[in-house]
């Protein structure tokens, strides 16, 4: 198994008086796609929030690429070399397109090859290039809230379900974009409800339930296993 | 080359680019267009409030902080040119002087409030902005020595600015060219170069940025940008701008005063400038500037000639709201249905359109 690009250890965090994370113990291998399942609310968007500095963990540690990150500032989480796909589409929505696009390259302007593939990725992206963000379509601005963590190359990408609430064409192309980050190399941690999406995406696979990781292996492990899907995901988990 | 001037942020309107044209080159012939003192001052006015409206645009249209010190930055600017005058004497190094201390000032200044309370939530903000302006004020009025107190300070700027230095004998197209000609024209190249610097400013990669943290400060964070120092910069690129606009009101007017500089209501113009323009357009400035000073103005007069005219035809009741004494009412009716018609503000609604 690769070495961790990203390793979170006995991480706790809290929203308000509720205590979201309870010990997340996670390995991000690097160049893989790392799936984070889970039920609604166990703590997988709070899990990625809190790697981003956007929440703080209070106990336990966050390493990225062997540099501990825990108790950076947002900004410097995001310049060390994470791109972050929030799962509100953290889109912004007086710019046009190209401004988001420009404005995510934070270290300067994107390369003409890499446009290029994110053109292919998501064709429409270039059609509404100069338009304003805030008049694309649901599906077009998830595009390009992924194609803006792709404006540059990262050494790993944070993306929070890609494919929520989205038509089964513009899943499709996801999936598709999503693959090809895989191919390149790209060392991935994604938050994601569709199993379909999951099981073509994800190399290995952690799932959480009240705010700890209860699981982790290989993806086809889970893929293959009806019964455990069930008792992960079907059903509540007693704790521990 | 002119697209270049506006920093490629064209009005996208022809209504908008029409209206604006018009404004520009009033203001640049107004002299000679409207010629007489009470027109001339009210053409330097609107150049003057249209830099500080514009840099007041920059805070809240652009990044999205909620400012009350704007007008302390101002009377900063302006007080900076008149104590210089009065200590160093009549001369253009006085003004020069005047106005590079009164931004240095503002820009320290700016970057102390921005250092202590940009990280707090905008509201705090806004009351901490609003405590130091009123400190600001008091502060003025009170050090009667140095800044004259409430009657403010009078005081000499260079004879080639004033109207008695003539430089032709014979009128240029009706008008005398003297020494407050020149003035004026110190006032309108000096606004028009702030603004379009100002505009610059909204149209690079820093612009952006505040836009961005406008919209959504922790979604910019997450792309990598330290919120704090943006809105910090803007904050002091917003006060410079408003001292430089300071310092030409204070070359323009030959006097400064708490009134005149740093009082609230001129505070809650601007932020009527602002909105009736259109919020994060620039050119709402422009707009806002323009109708308010000419209704400052100019609604009392209109006022006195619709009352006379209905008078003399015996429409009875109606002039008796149109006395000029209530001008003011006529103001307020005229904001809310501004505010009413135009929320997004006159440019926003004509880009729309456009």
């Amino acid at each position: 198994m690769p070495d961790p690009i990203l390793r979170l250890s006995g991480v706790f965090a809290n929203i308000a008086q509720y205590h979201i994370l309870q010990g997340v113990d996670l390995e991000v291998p690097a160049g893989a796609v790392t799936m984070l399942l889970g039920r609604n609310g166990v703590g997988k968007t709070t899990t990625l929030r809190t790697v981003m500095g956007l929440w703080r963990a209070h106990r336990g540690s966050i390493v990225f690429a062997d540099r501990d990150i825990t108790a950076l500032p947002t900004p410097a989480i995001a310049r060390a070399g994470i791109g972050y796909v929030p799962e509100t589409m953290g889109i912004f929505s007086d710019l046009t397109v190209e401004e988001n696009m420009r404005l995510a390259a934070a270290s300067g302007p994107i390369a003409a090859d890499r446009l290029d593939w994110i053109f292919a990725a998501f064709p429409p992206l270039k059609t509404f290039w100069k338009k304003e963000a805030g008049t694309l379509s649901g599906g077009q601005k998830q595009m390009l809230s992924i194609a803006r963590a792709m404006a540059e190359e990262r050494r790993l990408y944070l993306i929070d379900e890609p494919t929520k609430g989205l038509a089964p064409a513009i899943i499709a192309t996801m999936a598709g974009a999503l693959r090809d980050l895989k191919k390149q190399g790209a060392s991935i941690l994604l938050v994601e409800q569709n199993f379909s999406v999951a099981r073509l995406l994800g190399d290995s696979c952690a799932v959480m339930d009240d705010g700890r990781i209860v699981w982790s292996g290989a993806m086809a492990e889970l893929a293959g296993d009806a019964a455990l899907q069930e008792r992960l995901m079907g059903l509540s988990l007693e704790a521990g | 080359m002119l697209i270049r001037l506006i920093s490629g942020d064209t009005p996208r309107s022809p209504i908008l680019a029409a209206i604006l044209l018009i404004i520009l080159l009033g203001l640049a012939f107004a002299p000679f267009v409207f010629p007489g003192t009470r027109s001339v001052d009210t053409a330097a006015r609107i150049c003057i409030f249209i830099v500080l409206v514009a840099s007041y645009d920059l805070m809240l249209g652009y990044a999205g902080i909620v400012s009350f010190a704007h007008t302390m930055f101002f009377g900063i600017g302006a007080y900076g040119v008149a104590l210089a005058s009065i200590h160093m004497g009549r001369g253009f190094d006085a003004l020069v002087v005047g106005s590079v201390s009164g931004a240095i000032a503002a820009a320290v200044l700016a970057l102390v409030i921005g250092l202590f309370s940009l990280r707090v939530r905008a509201i705090f903000f806004a009351m901490i902005t609003l405590a130091v302006a009123s400190a600001f004020a008091v502060l003025v009025s009170q050090l009667s020595n140095l800044t004259g107190g409430e009657d403010g300070l009078n005081y000499q700027i260079p004879r080639a600015l004033t109207a008695a230095q003539r430089y032709l004998e014979e009128p240029f197209f009706g008008v005398r060219v003297n020494g407050k000609l020149v003035n004026y024209y110190v006032v309108f190249f000096g606004s028009l170069i702030v603004f379009l610097i100002l505009l610059r400013i909204v149209n690079s990669p820093f612009g952006r940025v505040l836009q961005a943290i406008r919209e959504n400060d922790f979604r910019t964070e997450a792309i990598g940008y330290r919120v704090v120092y943006y809105r910090t910069t803007a904050t002091i690129l917003s006060a410079v701008a408003a001292s430089l606009a300071g310092s030409l009101f204070a070359i323009w007017l030959r006097y400064v005063g708490p009134d005149t500089t740093l009082s609230f209501d001129i505070m809650i113009d601007i932020l009527l400038m602002v909105v009736i323009g259109g919020m994060g357009t620039m050119y709402g400035a422009m707009i806002g500037a323009t109708i308010f000073v000419l209704a400052q103005n100019y609604l009392q007069n209109l006022m006195g000639a619709a009352e006379e005219a209905l008078q003399s035809v015996g429409v009875p009741l109606l002039p008796l709201f149109l006395n000029p004494d209530r001008w003011l009412l006529w103001l307020g009716i005229l904001f809310v249905l501004s505010v009413y018609f135009f929320p997004t503000g006159v440019v926003g609604r004509l880009r729309r359109r456009g």
